[in-house]
């Protein structure tokens, strides 16, 4: 176990945590300030991944095709909201799930109709496919440089804008209270289909950038969505800073068990009992962290203020 | 005055259905196909769907001389729903024989329900060892293979080829493990790792990082569906393609290389069967496939299609007379007729004695990425459970 492969564990890590991340920002901005439980985020993720790829095939450009795909995802998010989350504000939160889940039917039918079944091909543009060298001396591949470096641009841009402008103002206040921020004359409804398109976008880039690493197939988005879940009741529900926390950790804790907890059992159990324990511990302890997290600090890691 | 009216419908209707039912029935053969149509994992059961009906078509719209009726269920890739459509086939569009079916979880339960009903289950994927040894029935045959066959293949492969330093890797479930104690039966070598990852994983750049540090000469995995997709790209991502050979079992097929295109050449697979394939039958089928659908058919569609075939040969060997199991069941156990795979006997246990050949991913010189057979490993292999079979 030497310092360069922890090290490159680490990055993978990170890397997992901001595609985490750009999914739960969205997913806790629409629990925290809507008060709904969204399951159809990951089906934002999948239109994401369609809509860019559909869009750089069309246009030739990967980057055209990403900035397409992203204002695509954006009115399809707004859409949703206006016609589907509108109606169910006002209703508890199974009936949420039942409509959102009903969404996740309609999508994943509806890429298949249009795209059909089959996987598509996705590749990262071909002055990203190389590699970086690392100070350690490993190599590590120049795509996913690049997706931790615009997921952390992305959370610096989100922070300002939550923090910084009006905007983020009204985005807070409506987390804190609702009620008062519509007595105060702001109109509610237009900064939630907002809010909603936003949240759409970020999952959207999430799944445009997940493209050429991981399979662009109707229902990819499901895949991600439990471990988002995750991320938001660690993190804390409507708290940006709790999703890029929590992202990070479920990232990092996620990837280095998968990593090194086979090999740290077996120096401490037997080898074939190491076997098929590691793997198995491995996969639950994102959900054995966010256990822990409920019962220490149910309110999450950072909770919105409220 | 209107409960006259509703009377005398009935009694029509009952009369007409008492009248038509042992006509129809003797008319047609109706056969139930179960497989995956929704869903990430639609698309195999889209090829194999795509291949029943070429086979259809290639008989000239009839089964064993009858006009057939065909009944296509969505398992949804759950053993309770497979469960519930074969009941749904058997009680309702009362078939002559189920076929199909992908999952072996799924195949272990439909099973029972189809040869309880005395009819005809053919399994046209789903290579589950307990069917193949104490669990083999008499109504159940396989136009697939036995799950372990695969890797043994390339098990015996790696073995005689001198490789000695494996890094294997699988997902942690049922199928993970039988893959690599299938090519353990085999493999002599020195295995340097054995990791399992969690099903339906998404990322393997942690597993790939680890597997560059410990530096093995050779990898062994199996990745079936998206996992493969989603392995294949990453690893070639990470650089290893080319540098450390890579050899697998179910995870590059014809489904896989559209979708991962350059990351899928100069991998290694064993396989039963591949468009390449040089007979009459299987060039026929290729080419009338490619010219239908416009794409190559997979290896899931062609024992799908091989399915049919054996339906035919049995229904044919009766004449036509569909409540002559027994004679349909002896007449299957000959496997007479013009199979994809070449001629074939069946093992007592009613799975294929068939050969294995390596396939390796080409690019050719026209730039499409296809598989190629480079050679026989096993010729009319058996599988490893038949032993534990009742049947004679």
């Amino acid at each position: 176990m030497t310092f360069s492969l922890v090290f490159e564990q680490l990055l993978n890590g990170l890397q997992f945590g901001v595609t985490l991340f750009l999914m739960a920002a969205g997913l806790t901005l629409v629990l925290g300030i809507m008060n709904v439980v969204n399951l159809a985020h990951g089906s934002l993720y999948m239109v994401g991944a369609y809509l860019a790829l559909a869009a750089a095939q069309w246009t030739g450009s990967y980057l055209l095709g990403a900035a397409l795909g992203l204002f695509g995802t954006l009115v399809v998010g707004m859409g949703v909201e206006v016609v589907v989350l509108r109606t169910l504000y006002d209703r508890d939160h199974l009936d949420q799930v039942l409509a959102t889940f009903g969404l996740i039917l309609f999508f994943n039918e509806l890429i298949a109709i249009v795209w059909g079944r089959a996987s598509l091909f996705a590749s990262p543009p071909s002055w990203l496919s190389g590699h970086i060298d690392l100070f350690t001396g490993s190599r590590y591949p120049a795509y996913r440089a690049a997706i931790i470096l615009v997921g952390l641009v992305t959370a610096l841009i989100l922070w300002y804008v939550v923090t910084r402008t009006r905007l983020g103002m009204l985005i807070r206040a409506g987390a804190s209270n609702r009620t008062m921020v519509a007595a105060l004359g702001v109109n509610i409804r237009l900064l939630y289909t907002v809010v909603f398109g936003f949240g759409a976008a970020l999952a959207g880039l999430a799944g445009l950038m997940a493209g050429p690493i991981y399979n662009v197939q109707p229902g990819m988005g499901e895949l991600v969505l439990i471990q988002v879940f995750v991320v938001v009741v660690i993190g804390g529900i409507g708290s940006i800073r709790g999703a890029l926390v929590g992202a990070i950790i479920v990232g990092i804790v996620d990837t280095l068990g998968r990593a090194f907890l086979k090999p740290l059992m077996a120096t401490i159990i037997s080898a074939p009992a190491a076997e098929s324990a590691g793997p198995a511990l491995a996969s639950m302890l994102i959900y054995l962290l966010m256990a822990v997290v409920l019962a220490i600090r149910p309110q999450g890691l950072f909770p919105a203020r409220g | 005055m209107n409960r006259t009216i509703r009377t005398i419908v009935a009694a029509v209707a009952t009369a007409v259905f008492a009248f038509s039912a042992p006509v129809s029935a003797q008319q047609k053969v109706k056969i139930g196909f179960i497989s995956t149509f929704s869903g990430p994992q639609g698309v195999m059961g889209q090829y194999m769907k795509e291949s029943v009906e070429l086979a259809i078509e290639h008989l000239g719209g009839k089964v064993g001389g009858l006009p057939v009726e065909m009944f296509y269920g969505d398992d949804q890739f759950k053993t309770d729903v497979g469960v519930q459509v074969a009941e749904e086939m058997l009680k309702k569009n009362q078939v002559d024989f189920v076929a199909g079916i992908i999952w072996s979880n799924v195949m272990m339960a439909v099973v029972p329900v189809v040869t309880g009903a005395n009819k005809i289950m053919v399994g046209t994927n789903a290579g589950a060892s307990p069917l193949a040894g104490k669990d083999c029935n008499r109504l159940y045959f396989s136009t697939s293979w036995n799950n372990d066959q695969t890797p043994e293949a390339m098990g015996k492969f790696l073995t005689d080829s001198g490789v000695n330093d494996l890094y294997v890797m699988a997902p942690n479930y049922q199928a993970g493990k039988d893959m690599v104690a299938g090519l353990k039966r085999y493999y002599k070598g020195r295995i340097v790792d054995e990791v399992y990852t969690k099903p339906g994983q998404q990322d393997y750049q942690a597993e790939i990082s680890a597997l560059r540090a410990k530096s093995p000469k050779a990898v062994f995995a199996f990745y079936p569906g998206g996992m493969g997709i989603q392995f294949l790209k990453q690893y070639d991502q990470a650089g290893l393609r080319g540098q450390l050979p890579l050899y697998t079992v179910y995870t590059v097929d014809e489904i896989s290389i559209p979708a991962v295109k350059d990351a899928a050449v100069g991998i290694y697979e064993t396989r039963y069967w591949s468009p390449d394939l040089k007979n009459a039958p299987t060039q026929k089928f290729v080419a009338d496939y490619k010219k239908k659908y416009g794409k190559l058919p997979v290896f899931y569609g062609a024992q799908s299609y091989d399915g049919i075939m054996l339906i035919d040969s049995a229904v044919r060997a009766v004449k036509g007379n569909l409540k002559d199991v027994d004679g349909m069941v002896k007449a299957m156990e000959k496997a007479d007729f013009k199979s994809l795979r070449g001629p074939f006997t069946f093992n007592v246990n009613h799975h294929p004695i068939q050969n294995f050949y390596l396939l390796k991913t080409e690019k050719l010189s026209n730039g499409d990425i296809e598989m190629r057979i480079q050679k026989t490993i096993f010729e009319k292999h058996k599988d490893s459970y038949f032993q534990d079979c009742k049947m004679k």
